[in-house]
């Protein structure tokens, strides 16, 4: 039997905090941690999750021959990438000078240690470790009951740039604006972690789990029209 | 903007908080899940729990515990006390554990702060640091402040920052218990040495405090036990107080 959502494992990091998460909002549904491509293959939503370096994650994805089961879900099912499942689906990571999925174009780069002053120049540490604003780029059905500038739970030291700004579904500041959020058909993935940002980060994992990105949803995200 | 976090501790042993808490209505003082969840629905930015079991009969029970938080209160949990390896890391993440605290270990062997990190990201591995002032500068202690080590505070903060640590908790010991407020001098010599962030524990007795911490320490979390834990402030009162005095925080 197939299973409803499987959460991607590659042995990079905590996944059980991703997993009760889902299992909180979608008590019915049947959720797995997996790294068993079949399961990844036949599930019916796919979350990517992910912490450590992004050069360790790339070796661990081919270890257990997972890439193109990846690839393959991002294209064809609700996906949602967090943290490291988010930047590991660029081209390219400056984090050990790796290569990545490249499933969106674009590259992740480190928090320049030069730009690190808020506007009282204070030093700004690195991880960005906290609760901060996100703000919704486009509308989105994952952004559905969600206020606009609700604060989620950051930590990572390095950030994407996509480089097709129609993928950007929110961004947060840090000191400078930063992509934290990006769409396209069925892919959503964050920078934060929802699973640990209480009850906004629920309400989206939440949409996540009824969300059924058709043409429509599709083709919002691309003009960045109101979905409603 | 991101916000200064406001974290309570939560002091851990035979699978019992002690030291009490007194929540208004809460059936069960003891109870670590109660309490995590009436935190949690009061504002916490994380939580905190140090297990100070000193038996490692016991040492199970801790994992019962973050298990059955993990399961209902979806906020970063930190776990520290007696992680001495990194199977204790590996065992504390699996259960639930988002971060871990490291301390005694960190300076018997400060391998273990890079092992850890490199194996689970910097972003999970916290060294607490304990510290006392010796004539004109900070010694770092182990053993809950009973053992010097004749590493100088700063020094060691910036090596463990080298060796991967993804964030401090610095107690002074000197402050821990008086209310008397945190060690100003001594936390932002250490936030200002590295570009970690730095949680600021020991010595909390008033809202005011956390004010100082932030703004004179330069603390990027404030970390506390009894204030809260006796119900003198709330959480929301604290984030409240902190906001009116300009500091960034999650309402």
């Amino acid at each position: 039997m197939s299973v409803d959502i499987a959460v991607i494992d590659y042995g990079m990091g905590n996944l059980r905090s991703v997993s009760k998460a889902i299992e909180h909002v979608a008590p019915a549904a049947s959720v797995v941690v997996t790294s068993d491509p079949e399961v990844i293959a036949e599930a019916g939503r796919v979350v990517f999750p992910g912490q450590g370096a992004a050069r360790d994650c790339m070796h661990e994805i081919d270890a257990r021959g997972l890439r193109q089961v990846i690839v393959d879900a991002a294209r064809s099912k609700p996906f949602l990438g967090i943290c490291m499942g988010m930047q590991v689906l660029f081209e390219h990571s400056e984090e050990g000078d790796t290569a990545c999925l490249g499933i969106l174009p674009g590259t992740v780069r480190h928090f320049p240690h030069e730009a690190m002053r808020d506007d009282r120049g204070n030093k700004l540490k690195v991880p960005h470790m906290g609760w901060n604003n996100v703000h919704q780029a486009a509308p989105h059905p994952l952004w559905v009951g969600i206020e606009e500038g609700a604060r989620f739970y950051f930590v990572h030291s390095y950030f994407v740039q996509p480089t097709a700004p129609d993928v950007i579904a929110g961004f947060s500041h840090y000191p400078f604006p930063f992509t934290c959020a990006v769409a396209t058909g069925s892919i959503f993935a964050v920078q934060f972690h929802p699973e640990k940002s209480q009850n906004d980060g629920l309400t989206l994992l939440g949409n996540f789990v009824t969300w059924n990105p058709g043409e429509r949803d599709s083709a919002c995200d691309m003009s960045g029209a109101a979905c409603a | 903007m991101l916000a200064k976090r406001i974290i309570p501790c939560l002091d851990v042993t035979h699978g019992r908080v002690v030291k009490g808490v007194n929540f208004v209505e809460l059936k069960d003082a003891g109870d670590p899940v109660e309490i995590a969840r009436r935190y949690n629905e009061a504002g916490a930015d994380e939580l905190t729990f140090l297990d100070i079991t000193a038996s490692s009969d016991d040492r199970d029970l801790i994992l019962h515990i973050i298990e059955a938080v993990a399961a209902e209160v979806f906020i970063p949990l930190t776990v520290g006390g007696g992680v001495r390896e990194v199977g204790d890391v590996q065992r504390l993440l699996n259960a639930g554990a988002d971060k871990v605290s490291i301390n005694t270990s960190a300076v018997v062997n400060p391998q273990l702060v890079k092992d850890a990190s490199d194996r689970y990201g910097s972003q999970c591995i916290v060294v607490a640091i304990d510290s006392k002032r010796v004539g004109d500068h900070w010694e770092v202690f182990t053993h809950g402040g009973r053992k010097a080590t004749g590493l100088d505070a700063i020094e060691w903060a910036k090596k463990m920052e080298s060796l991967g640590a993804g964030e401090l908790l610095l107690t002074s010991m000197d402050r821990d218990g008086t209310k008397s407020g945190f060690d100003l001098e001594l936390t932002r010599a250490i936030s200002d040495a590295v570009d970690i962030p730095i949680i600021a524990s020991g010595g909390v007795g008033t809202l005011q405090h956390l004010v100082d911490g932030v703004k004179e320490g330069r603390a990027d979390a404030v970390l506390a036990a009894s204030i809260f834990h006796f119900g003198e402030y709330g959480i929301d009162e604290a984030k409240k107080y902190m906001k009116q005095h300009g500091i960034e925080v999650r309402l």
